[in-house]
């Protein structure tokens, strides 16, 4: 998801933050987790055994800040990853608000590192200083003779462990401005041998998702909700349920939004949920089918736009392009997708001896899920605790503007007596059927060219379902009318586009929408690439070359664009694919991270199509940790490519036609053969990601198709549309 | 109606209905958190456990159809041979990322080692192509269950 379009706005909750950070640095250990523990600021707690704990404020869904986070504490205060643990930091915005969000604490649009880097190598180096200036007072010696290495102070003929000097240090006072370790002294940033901090867990079965919260005496809810969006209930049977052993009882949700069905456990209360008859009132219920969707945003597109998003002289443009020597157009249609995360969504609440309310959550973004719990069982904020847990993929689902699952289940636990912790728990299907979904859009696009193939006008429409509008995120992401989210990665490419005009229509909304793995940058990396593909073919001229064309002149942004694109195609051989084998290419920038992949492909269309590799550059800046961010290119880039190969979500009626994996089809092991990533060595400061490795993936795919069968893909997902694939 | 489960070398009377399925009863009854709930109609295989020695869906196998036999789930794999040095090439290669499909990916892989100690790329695809990521870490999967064969060899 991305929050970057108030610019404004973040910055002046950046600047906010910074003064957090320096305030919030407590010696006090006011905030310590527990008594033996020292909190020498809210990012590094420090026990006075020696123990050192990041405390890591992004929750861990797989994208790695547990290993970012705790790395750039344990370089500052000279550690081995090896003498540092982490814990995820409690619900608390004005400790861990996202910097580039404001004062709210959340995960999301490929920040987790870029908001954190200065906060947390400051928050170590503040440690160190403190811990040294401590032993310095101890010893009588001059802070200066001391150093901090492997977990020991040494200097003036000296040497003790850290934790010797923690009771010092927190009656001291921090450092103003802690000094940052020069590039020169760098170990562990940047460096590829450094492992993530969750792999062993995760590899043993003991590693603790939100759906392995088993809490004495816990009851299992369930909900059955209404196949057609904004159906209510208007009664239910539930005799059907009555003998099915664990069932405990069902209950029509306050807002009858659904009913929800409490059992002993797991299995009884998906049997009792099948058991159950629902009446629903479907009088405002969702009733339009995806072709109908699909049929608004086509006309949109033959309509002038809504939003001039570039605020273009579009009549010279179509001028332009009307009198150009070629024109090329294509239409494109991207359908509604779901992020189906592993672990299906879940969260637990109880009630705490003091009255309190606790969820146990793998949770994205806790501002959100915190003030909607406060809010409900009329508690102050202080009251409500989210302890965060693993989080088993999310891809966007697990955050949502409305705090969706977390409110049910507080409202399945508002219908309890309140002495029995409820864990809410959702299967396959309710999360393919019940909503939040990629918006469908449609981009219409049209490129002249002159006798020499240069690009004279670019007439770019773009129509579908507003992701913002009408949720909290509004003021955050809609700029005169324009939802950000919307056109991201057109009008603000780095290539420099004579006579481009954007335009956008925003369709109804049929059903609810959500941030998906790159947002925007899903469907418009696809039509900016897949168009420059066709105008390079169109053009006679090569992919590579005709793009560079269009990322000439010194500016970063052009540069850095035009290095990844360079560097994908040297190191995949472009040109020189074997024999049966055809490559295709996309760039993009999104999250601030340049990426390129070229895709190779073997077969064509019609026979089918095997991807035989896939080759990555990436530009994010200092590469913190270089095999995390490897890992990330090849994850993004296989669900780039998975679901645009054969995935779409369809309703019927306002009902969703699909149920479970066998027909929402993900990708599998056989469908990429190689995937081999280079990372740009830069200095710059570090960006996103998690994301931004998925927008080139498609399109890449797309122009190597039309490589091979002369058919570029403007309509997914393409199994649908014209590709078979081996 | 008391069943008799063996997991893990230990035998468990498990008091649930003979259509429960075994995953349930092995999270919910007995506490064991390892094994996965992913879709509930075995075509993600994030709930893989090992039935007398090979990979089955625990969501789709019923504990009325296991009494007898001997279930083993990723809790015991550090114990098992083949099950350590996949361990040892996942933490290796750092395969995981958001980790929640990985106890049934090494369950599988297991099981594939078993039967066949250097499997190709094309095998381990063919073997594997049920065990879903949505993370998509297949590249290395492949290449952690390639480093377990090499470790099991030397």
């Amino acid at each position: 998801m991305t929050l970057n379009a108030t610019r404004r706005g973040f910055l002046q909750g950046a600047a906010a933050a910074g003064a957090i950070l320096l305030v919030g640095v407590r010696p006090d250990g006011a905030i310590a987790a527990s008594g033996d523990a020292q909190m020498m600021n809210p990012f590094v707690k420090i026990g006075a055994d020696g123990s050192v704990t990041a405390i890591v404020k992004h929750f861990e869904k797989g994208q790695g800040p547990a290993t970012g986070l705790t790395t750039l504490i344990a370089e500052e205060m000279g550690l081995r990853m090896d003498q540092i643990g982490y814990e995820f930091a409690p619900s608390d915005a004005t400790l861990y608000n996202n910097t580039l969000f404001g004062p709210f604490q959340g995960t999301g649009g490929s920040t987790a590192m870029a908001n954190s880097y200065l906060q947390y190598r400051t928050a170590g180096a503040a440690a160190r200083e403190m811990l040294i200036a401590a032993a310095a007072q101890d010893w009588g010696v001059e802070a200066s003779a001391l150093t901090l290495a492997e977990g020991m102070i040494t200097g003036a003929g000296k040497s003790a462990p850290l934790g010797d000097f923690v009771a010092t240090a927190a009656s001291l006072d921090a450092p103003a401005e802690p000094k940052l370790k020069d590039v020169s002294e760098l170990r562990l940033i940047g460096n590829p041998d450094v492992r993530r901090v969750d792999s062993a867990i995760k590899g043993n079965g003991t590693a603790m998702f939100a759906m392995d919260v088993n809490l004495p005496n816990q009851m299992v809810a369930m909900i059955a909700r209404p196949e057609q969006q904004r159906a209510t209930v208007a009664g239910f049977d539930d005799s059907g349920a009555r003998g099915i052993k664990g069932f405990i009882r069902a209950a029509t949700l306050p807002n009858n939004a659904g009913v929800v069905v409490y059992a002993e456990h797991t299995w009884a209360a998906m049997q009792a949920r099948d058991a159950l008859v629902v009446d629903w009132d479907t009088s405002a219920a969702e009733t339009r089918s995806s072709d109908e969707i699909e049929a608004e945003i086509r006309a949109a597109l033959e309509a002038e736009p809504t939003y001039n998003v570039n605020k273009a002289d579009t009549a010279a443009t179509h001028d332009a392009i009307d009198g150009a020597a070629q024109v090329v157009e294509n239409t494109f249609y991207f359908p509604l997708l779901a992020h189906a995360p592993m672990e299906p969504l879940n969260c637990t609440i109880e009630q705490t001896d003091d009255g309190g309310i606790l969820l146990h959550d793998g949770c994205q973004f806790p501002t959100g899920p915190h003030m909607a719990l406060a809010e409900i069982f009329g508690l102050p904020m202080d009251k409500v605790q989210i302890n965060t847990m693993l989080a088993g993929g999310s891809f966007g689902r697990r955050a949502t503007p409305t705090a969706d699952y977390q409110v049910e289940a507080a409202l399945a636990f508002v219908l309890t007596d309140r002495t029995r912790p409820v864990h809410l728990v959702w299967s396959r299907e309710d999360d393919l059927r019940s909503g939040y979904y990629r918006p469908a859009f449609g981009h219409k696009v049209r490129v002249g060219l002159d006798t020499q193939g240069r690009i004279v006008g670019w007439d770019h429409r773009i129509a579908g379902q507003s992701i913002m509008k009408g949720t909290a995120f509004e003021a955050f992401s809609v700029q005169d009318g324009v939802d950000h989210s919307s056109v991201e990665g057109t009008y603000d490419s780095p290539y420099r586009i004579p006579g481009a005009a954007f335009g956008l229509t925003d369709t109804e909304k049929a059903t609810s929408t959500l941030w998906w793995r790159a947002v925007g940058h899903t469907h418009t990396a696809y039509v900016m690439e897949v168009m420059m593909d066709m105008a390079a073919r169109a053009a006679g001229l090569d992919p590579v070359d005709f793009r560079l064309t269009y990322l000439a002149g010194d500016g970063a942004d052009q540069q850095r664009k035009a290095g990844v694109l360079r560097m994908a195609a040297e190191k995949a051989g472009w040109g020189n694919a074997p024999a049966g084998h055809s490559q295709g290419i996309a760039v993009h920038k999104s999250f601030g991270s340049y990426v390129a992949e070229v895709v190779e492909i073997s077969g064509n269309a019609t026979d089918g199509v095997r991807i035989e590799k896939v080759t990555c550059a990436v530009d994010c800046g200092v590469a913190v940790n270089p095999d995390v961010i490897k890992a990330q290119m090849e994850g993004g880039i296989g669900y780039g490519i998975g679901h645009n190969m054969r995935d779409r979500i369809t309703l019927t009626g306002g009902v969703v036609d699909q149920f479970n994996f066998p027909d929402y089809e993900p990708l599998r092991i056989s469908d990429i053969a190689a995937i081999d990533v280079h990372i740009v060595n830069s200095a710059e400061a570090p960006t996103g990601v998690g994301e931004p490795g998925t927008p080139p993936a498609a399109p890449a795919l797309a122009n190597a198709i039309a490589a091979a069968s002369d058919l570029h893909v403007a309509s997914l997902p393409m199994a649908d549309n014209g590709v078979s694939f081996v | 109606m008391a069943i008799s489960l063996k997991l893990n070398g230990k035998t468990h009377a498990v008091d649930a209905d003979p259509g429960t399925p075994l995953l349930w009863v092995i999270r919910d009854e007995l506490k064991m958190t390892g094994t996965k709930f992913g879709c509930g109609v075995a075509s993600c295989g994030a709930c893989t456990v090992h039935l007398d020695g090979a990979p089955v869906r625990s969501c789709q196998t019923y504990i009325e159809d296991v009494e007898g036999a001997e279930v083993t789930t990723i809790e015991a794999m550090a114990e098992d041979r083949i099950g350590a040095a996949v361990q040892q090439a996942w933490v290796e290669l750092d395969v995981v990322q958001c980790g929640y499909c990985q106890s049934g990916q090494i369950m599988s892989a297991v099981g594939l080692l078993s039967e066949n100690p250097k499997p190709s790329a094309q095998e381990i695809d063919d073997y594997m192509w049920g065990n879903a990521c949505r993370c998509a870490t297949y590249q290395r999967i492949r290449a952690g269950i390639q480093r377990a064969a090499d470790i099991l060899e030397a």
